[in-house]
């Protein structure tokens, strides 16, 4: 059974000029240990899925149907003094702004004190160590003092690494993560996610992540939904889709992508037009506009999230109701595949290499960060 | 901190300074003559000059002035020109009252703005926020000694509840003590005493804070509203805290930052509205007193009595930021602010 | 570790003067105006207060050059007509000398709309030179001047146009000059920290290369720009001036009698509070109704020029 299953999700805020449904539909599934990348243009709808998972949508903003079940709990019936129980103790989330998500009149290890005993009868004292120790684990320096610190007295990924602490400081089973590396500078990016990726082993937690980078993607995901206004458009196993995407939006979002290799001179590729306006949204397919691939079906008609056999995938499009296509992608899957076993069998000689180097020692990986203290 | 405080102090000396100036300006050069308003209309010319030169009147205006800023930084305000008494003795004896009175009324203020505002910002566009609204509106609108009328009108003289005017019963009134008859009273153990000295506060204080009232109100509410939107609430919220919790340990402990100097600042203009309120209700304070003596063209009172209560209000303000500093680290534990 | 976004590079816009600015400018400007007038159109409150407000501007107008409207001489003394109560003939009663109060309250609107907009205009004009002078050139200037603004701040104003009043002697002449004098440092202080903030700009940049004098930039492009906190500040202003005049009023040093002033009317109905309560209340209602009126007409000002703030 999975951890957490969303089911045909639908989030509306009414405004003035209409009920804008940010979310309209929306399933995927997050099992247990495993990292899914939830990716998306701001305005997907992707961090309105997140925050109804936690039940902390801003009114006047509201589930209209669809259910989320997390570890066999029907969250959206849950009431509201359940769902402070399980927040914080095991669903934790972290959020895009480290310099503005923690409190700035307490302490940091106050704040992570206020968390623990939240959620346990532990003592003032004993909370407060193992405040110090979570800090310990996501590698602040000299933890005991920087417990007494005030967040206005560290930098951005000082403060991004004290809310994971907080976030994992009571054990949670999954952490959802809302883009936490998209205010950081690039260097800290990179510490932030080796950090999620290896407590996500040490705690044996689910991550949900939540980003509009397909750099972060690339990096540490296991499977990937891509949303598109509101809505899924394709989701499946990271490597599948980054060699072979099947919808043409995923498709655009990669070709988006600078990479070393390409030449130098050619022009970034950028999806032609803009996200359609969520009160005046095309009466086919939501892409329809901007997709070069579009036919007169897709403008008449919504196509539904249909899996594709013999791959691992599913996908929001039309065009994989032409046998041929589908033949096409499961090719491209299996060479995929063979891609992906034959970089996974280099990189595991290359850490035996490494583990024979260093003496058969265990290779860790440390965790460095210049601490601009100001 | 230390250093905080002890520059803070520092920079307030010349703002007395120029307070002391201002004051003397405006009584000492702006004003007319203040004799034939003392002596009489039918004086003679030969009294008046006497007693210009008698008040150091004639003495060139800088001389004037170091006499009067020596003699305030010494703690001698000159004499009345009626009763000859120091201004000093005259001031501190009605001190107390004025004190008690604006203490009382920014207590009231205090307490039921910030829970109006609170109340009025955790639950928008409910029936308390349109309400707290209304009085935050009607508060500022309405002039303190109008509704001082109203309240003797209806209390006083309808109700025939609580009485219109003074301090306490003379029969009841305490002996030596502080001067601040309420805590006089609760330490004698006279609770006869006491609760006169209650009834003979509620309407007076309550006239005087309602200004103060509706300002705290309004600001409380829109601070909330801000810090209720701020990232580290949903952050507190994502971590499994209750809402009261929230809205009270987060929400409205950052508020209260912005409220903490209103609240100051009103203390301060307090006691200019205390004026009107101790004339409505014949409360026996500083502020009726200065009204008396502008009257009167008392001078050397009016110019004591202003500089008297610039220095409070600005000593106010002292306490006020130190206090904001306390309560926002981003101050206290800030590197650069030695 | 390869860095991707979804963004992708916009070429960067390279900044250049603009020939046409000033017509476009202009142009912004009006269509400003024309956003805030609409916006403040739909406030409900504030435009039953700008009504309430023309009403009295009219009353005001209309008694001065016809008082013949009235239906009482204001002045007319009537002492076998003392303290009547309220009644079809007297609408507000009488007060002490047998005066119709319902005339005196309509004619005391003059009074109070004269102190309201006078006051104002003199604070108005002193503080927005003061503060622009001194944000403008800085350095020593500004040091001196709003150290002095510093002081007058330190005391309450009430007290300080007490005091004011005390020296220059009564007449509602001085009381406009008074309140008028204490509340400079208020729009000292916001012109200041506006002409701060407008100062650092490229267009005042641009202006000061092209070779316009100081006056001319502070009154062609820094001024515009501090108008709509100016504006939402003097209409609050009105309302604190109106008041504070009630209160020199009812503490005897407004205006010289017979003059109907509101707070003077309540002052002098003090000593019948309970005998005649109604002589104290007209006048205090008037008081009220046109002080919650500027203020609800500032506030909607306020939240026409900052939609963001409207939301709270």
């Amino acid at each position: 059974m999975a951890l957490l299953e969303v089911h045909d999700l639908v989030t509306e805020f009414p405004t003035r000029k209409g009920v804008v449904r940010a979310v309209n539909g929306v399933s995927f599934d997050v099992e247990p240990g495993e990292i899914l990348a939830v990716v998306g243009e701001s305005g997907s709808g992707k961090s309105v899925t997140s925050l109804s998972i936690m039940r902390l949508l801003q009114d006047p903003g509201h589930v209209a149907g669809g259910s989320i079940t997390f570890d066999g709990k029907d969250l959206l019936a849950a009431t509201e003094s359940e769902m402070e129980q399980i927040r914080g103790a095991q669903i934790s989330m972290i959020f895009q702004e480290p310099m503005t998500s923690l409190n700035p009149v307490y302490r940091v290890g106050d704040q992570i004190v206020e968390a623990i005993r939240t959620h346990s009868d532990m003592s003032k004292k004993d909370a407060w160590a193992r405040a110090v120790e979570m800090l310990r684990v996501v590698g602040i320096p000299s933890p005991e003092e920087r417990a007494r610190d005030f967040p206005h007295q560290m930098s951005g990924g000082m403060r991004q690494r004290v809310m994971i602490a907080m976030a994992l400081s009571c054990d949670p089973k999954l952490l959802i993560a809302d883009e936490p590396t998209t205010a950081l500078d690039v260097t800290i990016q990179a510490q932030i996610l080796e950090l999620i990726y290896k407590l996500r082993n040490e705690f044996n937690m689910a991550v949900l992540l939540i980003t509009h980078d397909l750099g972060v993607v690339s990096e540490v995901a296991d499977r990937v939904v891509v949303m598109y206004c509101g809505q899924v458009v394709e989701e499946g196993e990271k490597f599948e889709l980054f060699e072979y995407p099947l919808h043409p939006y995923t498709l655009g979002l990669l070709r988006s992508i600078p990479r070393l290799e390409d030449e130098a001179s050619e022009r970034l590729y950028m999806i032609k037009g803009s996200v359609p306006n969520p009160l005046d949204m095309p009466s086919g397919c939501p892409f329809s506009d901007r997709c070069e691939r579009v036919t007169e079906r897709c403008r008449r008609e919504r196509p539904e999230l249909k899996e594709v056999p013999g791959t691992t995938r599913r996908v929001r499009c039309f065009l994989y109701d032409d046998e041929a296509e589908v033949a096409h992608a499961v090719e491209a899957t299996e060479k995929a595949h063979v891609v992906k076993a034959k970089l996974e069998a280099e990189e595991r000689e290359r850490i035996e290499r490494a583990r024979k180097m260093s003496g058969g020692a265990e290779v860790t990986v440390e965790i460095e960060e210049e601490e601009e203290v100001r | 901190m230390l250093k905080y405080v002890l520059k803070r102090i520092l920079l307030a000396i010349p703002v007395l300074l120029g307070v002391s100036i201002i004051v003397f300006l405006i009584m000492r050069v702006f004003s007319a003559d203040p004799a034939p308003v003392v002596l009489g209309q039918h004086a003679t010319e030969q009294a008046m000059e006497a007693w210009r030169e008698a008040n150091g009147l004639n003495d060139p205006l800088i001389v004037q002035y170091f006499n009067f800023l020596g003699g305030a930084l010494t703690g001698n305000l000159g004499e009345s020109y009626y009763t000859h008494t120091p201004v000093t003795q005259e001031l501190l004896s009605r001190f107390p009252a004025t004190i008690e009175l604006a203490l009382v009324a920014i207590i009231i203020a205090s307490v039921v703005g910030v829970a109006l505002g609170v109340l009025s910002a955790t639950h928008k566009n409910s029936v308390i926020d349109g309400l707290s609204t209304i009085i935050a509106l009607v508060g500022v609108s309405m002039p303190i000694f109008w509704l001082g009328v109203l309240l003797i009108i209806f209390f006083a003289g309808y109700l025939h509840v609580l009485p219109s005017s003074g301090r306490m019963d003379p029969l009841l009134q305490p002996v030596g003590g502080t001067g601040f008859y309420l805590l006089d009273t609760l330490l004698m153990g006279d609770f006869e005493a006491f609760s006169d000295a209650v009834a003979h506060i509620t309407l007076p204080a309550l006239a005087l804070s309602m200004y103060s009232l509706a300002v705290i109100t309004r600001m409380t509410r829109s601070s909330m509203l801000e810090t209720l939107g701020e990232d580290y609430v949903r952050t507190a919220r994502a971590k499994g805290l209750k809402k009261r919790r929230v809205d009270i340990h987060h929400a409205l402990r950052n508020a209260m930052l912005p409220v903490t100097t209103v609240i100051g600042l009103q203390l301060g203009s307090l006691l200019g509205g205390a004026m009107l309120t101790e004339t409505v209700f014949a409360w026996p304070g500083i502020g009726k007193f200065v009204v008396d003596s502008i009257l009167k063209s008392d001078f050397p009172v009016v110019q004591g009595a202003v500089l008297l209560i610039g220095t409070i209000f600005i000593i106010i303000n002292l306490v006020v930021d130190v206090i904001y500093a306390y309560l926002d680290p981003r101050i206290s534990y800030s590197k650069e602010e030695g | 570790m390869a860095e991707a976004t979804l963004q992708a590079n916009e070429p960067q816009k390279q900044a250049q003067p603009d020939p046409e600015s000033a017509p476009k400018q202009a142009e912004k400007t009006e269509s400003l105006w024309k956003d805030v007038w609409y916006s403040l159109r739909q406030n409900i409150p504030a435009m039953v207060s700008l009504f309430v407000i023309l009403l009295l501007a009219i009353v005001a107008i209309v008694t001065y050059f016809w008082p013949q409207v009235l239906p009482y001489d204001p002045y007319a003394q009537d002492l076998s007509a003392s303290f009547q109560p309220p009644s079809a003939a007297h609408w507000f009663g009488t007060d002490q000398q047998g005066r119709d109060i319902f005339s005196r309250v309509l004619i005391g609107s003059q009074i109070s709309l004269t102190v309201g907009l006078l006051s104002v205009a003199i604070s108005l004009v002193i503080g927005v030179v003061l503060g622009a002078v001194a944000g403008y050139k800085g350095g020593i200037v500004d040091t001196i001047i709003m150290r002095i603004m510093d002081m007058m701040l330190a005391t309450p104003s009430i007290l300080l146009a007490i005091a004011f009043m005390a020296a220059l002697g009564r007449g509602i002449d001085k009381a406009i000059i008074a309140i008028g004098f204490v509340s400079i440092p208020e729009y000292a202080r916001i012109v200041r920290s506006q002409v701060l903030a407008v100062k650092q700009s490229d267009y005042v940049a641009a202006a000061r290369v092209i070779g316009d004098s100081d006056a001319v930039i502070i009154f062609k492009h820094v001024l515009p720009n501090v108008m709509p906190s100016i504006i939402v500040r003097a209409t609050l202003g009105i309302s604190s001036a109106i008041l504070d005049a009630a209160a020199l009023g009812f503490l005897g040093l407004g205006v010289q009698p017979p003059a109907a002033e509101w707070g003077d009317m309540l002052g002098r109905g003090r000593n019948y509070i309970f005998a005649a309560p109604y002589a104290m209340i007209f006048p205090g209602l008037a008081i009220t109704i046109t002080v919650l009126a500027f203020n609800l007409l500032g506030d909607g000002i306020r939240d026409a020029f900052d939609p963001k703030a409207r939301k709270r």
